[in-house]
């Protein structure tokens, strides 16, 4: 069976989010990032591992430690995801505006 | 002259809640009104493809509010909640329910908030809170009240996503 691994796959999990999150705002090394949980090491190392086959995340070697960075482009894959829902909003205030114009001209008396 | 003022959605991985954020050129007492206002309401919630009536609205603490959205091809959905606190012309807060939905209780706890910016402009910030991020998600990927690109389209992922019994 072929596993699943895109943007949508690294987010499913509740730990993967978190490791997403303290990633997003400084990169780590392994042990940095285990130490904010309260699962093995091995554990952090998988979700690591799969996060990177998802493209989320950059590892890096720099001597002995592993950098884990986050690689912004494919967080925005989840933006596109949100984007129907966004466009259904843009519609929807777009027609606020025509309202807004009615409302400023009546008030002004036209 | 171009639309500046761009509609923004934030939806944080493994959050309950959703903010949607968008500036108006209104002061703030007219944009209230055109979300506290029952024909307003249903003029902009509604749209060519998708009709929206609501058969109560009591917009005040202790209130509550249903609305039909009809769609083209006669389906219909109910959307209801209760009002906690309209204060103009600042707050709205309001639960909201999807009755589509296979089983009932998937209630979000809705927050309207409106600013006062430079220039008679506002800014207006939604934020749902939602009882699971399974059900944010959910909201998000149905396009729920949809109403928007295709109907038809986004009725059958509705089916897909079991949305629609």
């Amino acid at each position: 069976m072929e596993l699943r691994r895109d943007v949508f796959q690294a987010i499913a999990d509740p730990t993967r989010r978190e490791i997403i999150t303290l990633i997003s705002k400084q990169s780590l090394n392994l042990n940095a990032v285990a130490e904010n949980f309260d699962v093995s090491r091995q554990a952090i190392s998988l979700h690591i591992k799969i996060l990177e086959e998802c493209g989320l995340i950059l590892i890096k070697q720099e001597g002995r430690d592993r950098y884990c960075s986050i690689q912004p482009k494919k967080l925005s894959e989840v933006a596109d995801w949100l984007e129907p829902f966004r466009t259904m909003w843009e519609d929807r205030f777009s027609r606020v505006d025509d309202i807004l114009k009615k409302l400023k001209r009546k008030k002004h008396g036209k | 002259m171009a639309n500046k003022n761009k509609t923004s959605v934030i939806a944080e991985p493994g959050k309950q809640e959703l903010f949607i954020v968008r500036e108006f050129d209104a002061p703030r007492s007219l944009v209230y009104k055109a979300f506290s206002d029952k024909k307003l309401l249903e003029g902009w919630l509604g749209c060519q493809q998708m009709k929206v009536k609501y058969e109560k609205f009591e917009p005040r603490a202790g209130g509550s509010y249903r609305y039909i959205s009809t769609m083209e091809n006669g389906m219909s959905f109910g959307f209801h909640g209760v009002c906690h606190d309209f204060s103009p012309p600042e707050r709205i807060i309001q639960t909201f329910e999807f009755e589509g939905l296979p089983e009932t209780g998937h209630v979000v706890l809705e927050t309207t908030k409106f600013e006062d910016l430079p220039s008679g402009r506002t800014k207006v910030t939604v934020q749902s809170v939602f009882q699971s991020t399974a059900d944010r998600d959910g909201m998000i990927s149905a396009g729920m009240e949809y109403g928007v690109v295709d109907a038809h389209n986004r009725l059958d992922e509705m089916i897909e996503l079991n949305l629609i019994q």
